[in-house]
């Protein structure tokens, strides 16, 4: 038999929201707003990084190096130095971000069939930034040495030596995650799930205690738990429209890839975003007024922002704030985004985190179905 | 209908409603008056189970609200004092929710529908959003969405708070009209003139009943001891009755005073307020003793709970 009472429940409340432009606008431009805006400050911090160099071999294979960093525009050769103080000069003033330093010995070793090491100088202070900078170089450098390496492979015949060549030493901290639109992407969309739907639907619940619709629904024979689902299927049906929006745009416009089942990644979207309605709902039986549900919603966001490996990444952190970020569902989200669309894995490959997000969905809606009361007080 | 038995509620310290018994059968309008802050809310809000007492029961048709609280919601139209409908919606979709989710099937929610606005007298503005009603529209789609699955109970928080006095007529006929249903009709209002329209009345202070009863029989307490006195200058007028040591109390109602006199009093008062007013050189446009209102049992009994 179907619910006529929950059915008139979701259809008044999708009328509410196709009418209210505040909600519509939360809904549909601040995403794509968001995500434009970390977007690109996530590429353009990376992309184009002033590099200073103190090339003290300025050979042809030291030539040919500086070469694929110019070609790869994550940096710009901006400085050619005589000297490693020159070098901190810069950096400490800011002028350059990243240095360069080729050893004297660089071509010898290279010719001698050594392994051949530069010194990659970074600018600690803004994490994001030195984290790219640190992972391009690398990257630069690996390409660079394989180049090299194929080389002498088909003059030498030689089967044995498949280590870089060239390796970039660097003694600042090592970053797995290569922060970049490929990675901002899908972060920013676990983000704007979260925000979005533990934002809606507290402030849909409080609005109707603060402007007294409350007092008449109190009076129908609505069951608490209508009334939740009333509130619940809505929000997860705008939510999921959210994703696949800022999805399209993260694939249309920033080119991040859909390597993994994209069924898999709803619906395990889903799994957190019963989470993040969780948070709202429990949110809404604290808050009397809707100012103070954002209020509250934001609240919650600032742990997930700092320990959930968004915008900092964890290995970084002090062991006690690696151990609370056990707690925040986003970290594990942030894994199974990452993980199904860059990586293309299958749900046996991300079982703990699939099993984090059921507990912590449960007991979310645990709290909120325990809390909640079809009454005033 | 409606049987309250020593409710109680209290919001910290504050008892709202403080041993509160009350009976209403079915065809009778009921009006608890008070002050703000009386806790007629309070009161109404316990009756539809919306709040929580903390002891006393309430039994509406025979069924126990705090065990049956479903069974005995379904008998109940609620009309709370805050507009409590949805603004985004229309005059109808707000009649349809609240049709559908009482449960009436989807056949019957649009002629009721219609047969409640034409009630009402919304008929034509029912494509209008709620929220672009004025004042005393929302009272009655407030009213309309509070009738649509034809309840038993009536209960009315303020219903013409804020409404132009044409409106006030007009709803009072729509609820008399209703009283024909057998609908038992409980409603709380700050205005003497609508309360002596009722059955019977409650006066509420502090959470108490301080008196109750039909509105004649409650005025008949003061038959006689009250006077009127029109004239000026008005306070010199009610300088003199105060120093009389007769007039128990002088109270201002818009350009008249009403005194309240000791029993059996009234012509020895009029001789002497007469001849003192004219040796003060004031004037007397009228003065004579009057039917009793209910303001003036009401100011009375405030007065000596205070006094108490
Ligand atoms: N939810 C509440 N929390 C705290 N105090 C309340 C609450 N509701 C009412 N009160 C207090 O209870 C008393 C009675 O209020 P109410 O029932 O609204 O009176 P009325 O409707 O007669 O004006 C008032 O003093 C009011 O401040
Ligand atoms: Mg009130």
């Amino acid at each position: 038999m179907r619910n006529t009472r929950l059915f008139s429940l979701i259809r008044k409340e999708f009328i509410q929201i196709v009418r209210d432009p505040r909600t519509l606008y939360i809904t549909f431009a601040i995403p794509v707003i968001q995500l434009f805006l970390l977007g690109y400050t996530a590429t353009t911090d990376v992309r184009n990084v002033p590099l200073a160099v103190f090339d003290q071999n300025r050979s042809p294979a030291s030539r040919q190096l500086l070469d694929a960093y110019r070609a790869a525009d994550y940096f710009n050769l901006t400085f050619d130095l005589d000297s490693e103080d020159e070098l901190s000069t810069l950096i400490d003033s800011g002028e350059a971000r990243a240095g360069l330093i080729i050893p004297p010995d660089y071509s010898e070793k290279l010719l001698a069939g050594e392994k051949a090491s530069v010194v990659f100088v970074l600018d600690g202070s803004d994490p994001n930034v030195a984290a790219t900078s640190l992972a391009a170089a690398e990257l630069i450098g690996q390409n660079h040495s394989t180049s090299i390496l194929v080389e002498r492979l088909e003059q030498r015949g030689l089967t044995d030596a498949f280590e870089p060549a060239v390796e970039v030493h660097s003694h600042v901290w090592y970053n797995p995650d290569m922060e970049s639109a490929f990675f901002m992407v899908p972060a920013m969309i676990g983000m704007i799930l979260q925000l979005l739907t533990s934002m809606l639907t507290a402030t849909a619940i409080v609005r109707e205690r603060e402007r007294g619709t409350i007092e008449q629904l109190i009076v129908t024979p609505i069951r608490s738990w209508e009334l939740i689902l009333g509130k619940i299927i809505p929000y997860v049906a705008l939510a999921l429209f959210d994703m696949i929006e800022v999805l399209l745009v993260g694939t249309l416009w920033f080119g991040v890839p859909i390597r993994g089942s994209l069924g898999l990644l709803l619906a395990l979207s889903g799994l957190f975003l019963l989470g993040s309605l969780g948070i709202g709902l429990v949110i809404s039986t604290f808050a009397k007024t809707q100012q103070e549900a954002t209020m509250l919603t934001y609240f919650t966001m600032l742990p997930t922002v700092f320990l959930s490996g968004f915008m900092f990444p964890l290995a970084a952190m002090p062991a006690i704030l690696q151990g609370i970020s056990y707690f925040i569902p986003l970290r594990y989200y942030l894994i199974i985004i990452r993980s199904i669309l860059l990586k293309g894995v299958g749900a046996e490959l991300i079982t703990t985190e699939i099993i984090a997000l059921a507990i912590y969905a449960t007991v979310m809606m645990g709290i909120a179905a325990l809390r909640f009361r079809k009454r005033l007080d | 209908m409606i049987r309250v038995n020593d409710l109680r509620r209290s919001f910290g310290d504050l008892r709202a409603v403080d041993g509160l018994s009350l009976s209403i059968q079915k065809g009778e309008i009921y009006a608890l008056v008070g002050p703000d802050g009386a806790g007629k809310t309070t009161t109404l809000r316990l009756l539809c189970g919306a709040l929580q007492p903390d002891s006393g029961h309430i039994h509406l048709a025979g069924i126990d609200l705090q065990r049956q609280t479903e069974q005995a919601r379904a008998l109940i139209g609620y009309l709370p004092q805050r507009f409590s409908l949805y603004a985004e919606l229309t005059v109808l979709e707000n009649l349809r929710f609240f049709a559908e989710v009482r449960g009436l099937p989807a056949e019957e929610w649009h002629p009721r529908s219609s047969e409640i606005l034409d009630f009402v007298g919304l008929g034509e503005f029912a494509d209008r959003r709620a929220g672009l009603l004025s004042g005393g529209m929302k009272q009655k789609l407030g009213l309309a969405a509070a009738l649509v699955h034809h309840p038993k109970i009536l209960l009315l928080d303020e219903p013409t708070g804020g409404v132009d006095p044409v409106t006030r007529q007009n709803f009072w006929q729509l609820i008399i009209r209703l009283l024909r249903q057998d609908v038992a009709v409980l409603i709380s209002t700050p205005y003497m003139d609508e309360a002596s329209r009722c059955h019977r009345v409650g006066f509420l202070q502090y959470g108490r009943l301080l008196i109750e009863g039909a509105p004649s029989e409650i005025v008949s307490r003061l038959e006689g001891r009250v006077l009127e006195l029109v004239g000026t200058p008005r306070r010199l007028l009610k300088q003199i009755a105060s120093d009389d040591p007769q007039v128990q109390n002088a109270h201002s109602f818009g350009d008249r005073l009403h005194l309240r006199i000791a029993a059996g009093s009234a012509e020895t008062v009029m001789r002497r307020l007469g001849s003192a007013i004219a040796a003060q050189a004031g004037s007397i446009e009228r003065l004579r003793p009057v039917k009793p209102g209910l303001e003036d049992v009401f100011l009375d009994l405030l007065e000596s709970a205070h006094a108490a």
